[in-house]
């Protein structure tokens, strides 16, 4: 079966956090830490959610957005996308994602934010 | 520059008159140089023609000197007078004066 | 004179001169050429026109053929007549293009050929050989006048000191390869050889006007009497005959000693070469001929009373030895003696250095960047070392071959003829030269045959006569068959250089050179480079291979600052590959430089639409000069400069806020996750080993927070000038040793080999050790961190350049940093969107520059090394008014 969850985020103590929240939780949940590759993981395991990080080495998070939404197929580049970024303002950087989240946030926050947008 | 100041003009016509007398003076030496043995071979061979020789050259010298002294002058008087030019177009400008440098900028009109 | 002075003072004398050359060559290296720059200097080694074929020789051709010695000085005289408009605008041109050679002039001039410099060449090496046998002839024969102790001079072919000639060849060219190739300087200037012969020049007149001096008013009664005398020896029959001056002989060697003083190798090479600018010859232009007219006005007189006083059988080409030495005057031959072998020593250094830069630039060089292109262009080889060393074998093989050729012929009558040999050999490039100078028409194709013809018909008429090959042309009586020649292979030289030049076509580059040398303005190369950085690189590397790192990277640094750039990598503006290829030029040829950037840069050939557009450039340059239009520039340059600081605000403030965004990422990123973390612990299902590991990297998190929070704080202190130093002596070897043993922390599972000079590394610098301590740990651990070679290597090497300091370089045989990225390495968080960066904040380089800054000393990244390299310059001390502590 397919992942509920799709990450891409090179910070491996806050993947790791995520991780444990979403596990918890029950859902199927994978990790990508590098920018380049990110939409070639994204088209291999069709997740139902990704979160992705805006900085990212190699291709932002931004980047990554954009080829997702230009894809192809209308289901995939529909796929709902949780935009985490440690810059203060979430305005301009979530344009075109489905919800932003500013780093740090409260983990209640993340898994409220998380099951209304897999619902 | 449609009203350049006289004296720069006047500097400047000074230093093209003797840039001619230095075009002029390898040929008039070569000339006195080669001339006499051409046309009285024998009174120039001798003592008459070291005393002839040792002058002619003893003259040269002394012309080239003067006359490298006196270019000197000129080219730095005109380049005085064209200072004061550039200082009258951009007389706020303390920089104004300042003789554009490089090799490029020096240009062929010292030729 | 006993034999034994001779040698004493002989040796004395070539010691002193190896005195002076090296203490002119060491005050040059420290910067202090004011005196050696003197534009006396500079007229005084012009006086190597005046070889020992002059010093003696003068005399025996006067006495042989009376006035017609003065044609010898007279023909330059007339050209230093000129020398406002002539020689000035030579000079020019010639140090515009970086001019090593008469060769590389005329190679430059039409079109960058090497093969019509190898031509050239040819005809130097040709002239010249007989011409130094004759020098090591004249010394060898002065040496036998004493130490045969006849008072008439020895006969031609007693060869009983041959040996002498072989130790003079081998001092010379010792001397020579000592001083003419200790560097391989871009601009090919000599001080040490150029002081030495100002010295020599000296010694030969002072010689000469004392024997002239003790001629003329103590032999004779003074300038009336020798004028008597004069006129009486011409009225003796045979002399009446010899001495008769003939017109058309007069004209010709006062054309061809003309052409000589502006084409003889080494006459070239004080002239041109070793010229800083064309200023000097505002001087030169008069006392040059006044040092002729002194070197010639005693002639006559000693001839007439060698004459006199010697028996006929006496050599008249040694009356100036023979004469002193008849009277009694042991004291005054020997001065004369020194001035002669001054006169035949500064000949050959000067023309050995000449020759063998062209034979090494145009024959050697060239051959073997073919014979190596197969292997591949960017062979990392030591050029510099090859040409320094190729120059050198060719010093060898020059004067070797001069020793050879006076050996084997024995040291006959006829090579005193080699002097206008080698002077009509010579003008045979003059047609070319002064056409290319003045005549855009002029091309290659028309210099070939110019030359070629000319060298043709010397060879034939006049060399080889000359060595007694071949027989002489049947001639109308009453034609000088010597006279004849030089006008023939002038003429048909003029004839063919100019027919085939009308007639031909040249091409780009040669239209291009043709315009920058008869206009006299500076060239812009023009091809289509790209303008990236990644070209820079090679470039730099090719030029250390020629120079020498430090040479090079100082050239790069300035150039790129004079783009306003900082670092070593310019931008490959035409105007930077022009000056670089010019500059090169000048160590190696203009024919080689042009190719091997072309192989580098990878330029694309010239077209016809290009070189209108630069011809049009260059045409509009020179009006704008004419016009001195300064004030507008003026206002230009300030506009430039208001833009400039307009331009840095604006990227001062969007620094600033990047900054602060970036702050903002680093402070977010590991509070984020101590934050999911802590609330993660509160979890009480958690098991035993979770809670630990959880703990753990909330631990390591604070950490990296308040490491970046430290190194913040370090940065402001740096950056607001309000750091303390505590300065103290320290020994540099200790220092680094910490360093290393501090640095090995940092990825400890690998292992660096280190290479120390452990020698040069005990000095005592004055400085803040500690951190001094902090930039060497930071720059080694990075090495460590991301040096990616199997056998990771570090070299260390510290110097202390003479313009004082310490110089720290520290180099990893890596893959070094990409070039795009080493003008960003030292700004703050430049590691930002690095996959490799590991735990810190990307601050550490930028905190080095800053601790350098306060230190009074500079960091910074050398490219073009292979591995990633960082020099570490400290000054002597630093600053003395450190900025005191507000708080």
């Amino acid at each position: 079966m397919g992942l509920d969850i799709l990450m891409i985020e090179d910070e491996p103590n806050i993947a790791e956090a995520v991780r444990f929240i979403m596990t918890r939780e029950g859902w199927q949940f994978g990790l990508h830490h590098d920018g380049a590759g990110g939409i070639e993981e994204i088209e291999r395991h069709r997740p139902r959610l990704v979160i992705l990080d805006l900085m990212l080495p190699n291709r932002s998070g931004t980047e990554i957005l954009c080829d997702l939404r230009a894809a192809e197929d209308p289901a995939l580049a529909a796929t709902p996308v949780l935009m985490l970024t440690a810059r203060g303002e979430t305005t301009e950087a979530g344009s075109g994602a489905d919800a932003v989240l500013a780093k740090p946030f409260a983990n209640e926050d993340l898994r409220a934010l998380v099951r209304q947008m897999l619902s | 520059m449609p009203d350049r100041p006289l004296f720069l003009e006047r500097a400047s016509f000074h230093r093209r008159r003797l840039g001619d007398a230095a075009r002029v003076l390898p040929v008039l030496a070569t000339l006195l140089l080669l001339l006499p043995v051409w046309w009285v071979p024998r009174s120039v061979s001798y003592a008459g023609g070291a005393v002839w020789f040792f002058a002619l050259w003893a003259g040269l010298i002394v012309a080239i000197w003067a006359l490298h002294r006196a270019l000197l002058r000129a080219e730095a008087a005109t380049v005085r007078a064209s200072e004061a030019a550039a200082a009258q177009v951009a007389p706020r400008d303390g920089l104004a004066g300042r003789r554009p440098s490089g090799e490029a900028e020096r240009g062929p009109d010292a030729l | 004179m006993p034999f034994e002075t001779l040698l004493a003072s002989c040796l004395a004398y070539v010691v002193l001169m190896f005195g002076v050359a090296f203490a002119a060559d060491r005050a040059a290296a420290r910067g202090h050429v004011r005196w050696l720059d003197h534009p006396l200097v500079y007229t005084l080694s012009l006086s190597v026109y005046c070889s020992a074929w002059t010093f003696y020789g003068a005399v025996g051709y006067a006495s042989r053929s009376g006035l017609e010695f003065l044609t010898i000085y007279l023909g330059p005289t007339i050209v230093f007549t000129g020398a406002w408009w002539g020689l000035r605008r030579l000079v020019r041109v010639a140090r515009m293009h970086h001019v090593t050679s008469v060769a590389d002039l005329i190679s430059a001039r039409f079109g960058k050929s090497n093969r019509l410099a190898g031509l050239v060449t040819l005809i130097a090496v040709i002239a010249s050989t007989p011409y130094i046998a004759l020098q090591l002839q004249s010394v060898s024969l002065s040496f036998e006048v004493f130490a045969t102790d006849t008072p008439y001079g020895p006969t031609l072919n007693g060869n009983t000191l041959g040996g002498t000639a072989l130790w003079v060849a081998a001092g010379l060219a010792l001397f020579t390869i000592l001083f003419g190739t200790r560097n391989l300087a871009a601009d090919e200037r000599h001080h040490g050889v150029v002081t030495a012969i100002a010295l020599e020049a000296v010694v030969k007149l002072v010689a000469f006007l004392t024997l002239g001096v003790f001629v003329v008013w103590w032999l004779a009664d003074g300038p009336a009497d020798i004028l008597d005398r004069i006129a009486a020896a011409a009225a003796e029959p045979q002399n009446a005959e010899g001495w008769a001056l003939r017109a058309d002989r007069w004209t010709a060697l006062n054309i061809v000693s003309a052409a000589a003083i502006l084409t003889l190798p080494r006459m070239f090479q004080v002239m041109v070469v070793e010229a800083a600018d064309e200023e000097r010859l505002n001087t030169a232009g008069w006392a040059f001929p006044a040092y002729l007219f002194a070197m010639s006005l005693f002639v006559l007189p000693i001839a007439v009373m060698g004459r006199e006083l010697l028996p006929a059988a006496a050599n008249p080409d040694l009356y100036m030895l023979t004469l002193p030495a008849s009277q009694g005057q042991n004291w005054l031959a020997l001065l004369v003696f020194l001035g002669g072998f001054s006169a035949a020593t500064s000949m050959v250094v000067v023309c050995a250095i000449a020759v063998a830069t062209m034979v090494s630039n145009h024959w050697l060089v060239p051959v073997w960047l073919a014979l190596r292109r197969p292997q591949g262009g960017e062979d990392a080889d030591d050029l510099r070392g090859f040409v320094l060393n190729a120059r050198r074998l060719a010093i060898l093989a020059v004067t070797g071959a001069g020793w050879l050729y006076y050996h084997a012929s024995g040291g006959t009558a006829a090579l005193a003829a080699m002097g206008l040999v080698a002077f009509a050999g010579m003008a045979q490039v003059l047609p070319a030269m002064i056409g290319g100078l003045l005549w855009r028409g002029a091309n290659r194709k028309g210099a070939y045959a110019g030359i070629g013809c000319g060298a043709a018909l010397w060879i034939a008429l006049i060399f080889l006569p000359s060595i007694g090959v071949g027989g002489d042309i049947p001639l109308p009586s009453g034609v000088d068959p010597w006279t004849f020649a030089v006008f023939l292979s002038l003429s048909m030289n003029i004839l063919a250089f100019i027919g085939v030049s009308i007639f031909g076509f040249p091409d780009p580059v040669e239209r291009l050179q043709g315009l920058s040398f008869v206009s006299a303005v500076e060239p812009i190369r023009h091809s289509r480079m790209t303008r990236g950085e990644g070209r820079a690189e090679p470039l730099l590397a090719m030029a250390r291979r020629v120079w020498g790192p430090e040479e090079a990277l100082r050239y790069f640094r300035d150039e790129a600052h004079a783009q306003g750039k900082t670092g070593y990598l310019p931008d490959l503006t035409p105007r930077f590959l022009t000056r670089l290829e010019r500059r090169l030029g000048g160590s190696i040829g203009s024919a080689t430089a042009h190719a091997m950037i072309d192989r580098v840069a990878g330029g694309v050939a010239l077209t016809v639409s290009d070189l209108l557009q630069v011809a049009d450039e260059a045409q509009r340059a020179k009006e704008e000069t004419q016009r001195l239009e300064s004030a507008r520039a003026e206002l230009a340059r300030t506009a430039l400069q208001l833009r400039e600081a307009n331009d840095k605000l604006t990227a001062l403030s969007v620094q600033k806020d990047a900054f602060l965004s970036q702050i903002s990422h680093e402070l977010r990123t590991p509070m984020t996750s101590v934050r999911a973390f802590s609330e993660i612990l509160k979890d009480p299902t958690l098991t035993h080993e979770e809670r630990s590991r959880f703990a753990g990297i909330i631990h390591d998190e604070a950490g990296r927070l308040t490491r970046l929070l430290d190194d913040l704080l370090d940065l402001s202190v740096l950056e607001s000038g309000r750091a303390q130093l505590s300065v103290t002596a320290v020994n540099l070897h200790d220092l680094i040793s910490r360093a290393l043993s501090a640095a090995s922390a940092t990825r400890p599972e690998r292992s660096f080999l280190i290479d120390r000079d452990v020698a040069s590394e005990h000095v005592g610098i004055i400085t803040d050790a500690d951190r001094l301590l902090q930039v060497l740990i930071n720059v080694i651990s990075n090495a460590r961190k991301y040096c990616d070679a199997d056998r990771p290597m570090l070299h260390i090497r510290v110097t202390r350049p003479a313009e004082g300091g310490t110089v720290i370089n520290i180099m990893d045989n890596g893959s070094g940093i990409d070039s795009s990225r080493q003008s960003l390495i030292f700004e703050k968080f430049a590691r930002l969107n690095d996959p490799a960066r590991a735990g810190g904040a990307g601050l550490g380089l930028a905190i080095c520059r800053e601790i350098m800054a306060v230190l009074g000393g500079d960091i910074a990244y050398l490219p073009g090394l292979g591995g990633a390299a960082f020099r570490i310059s400290l000054p002597q001390r630093p600053p003395v008014e450190l900025p005191q502590a507000v708080a």
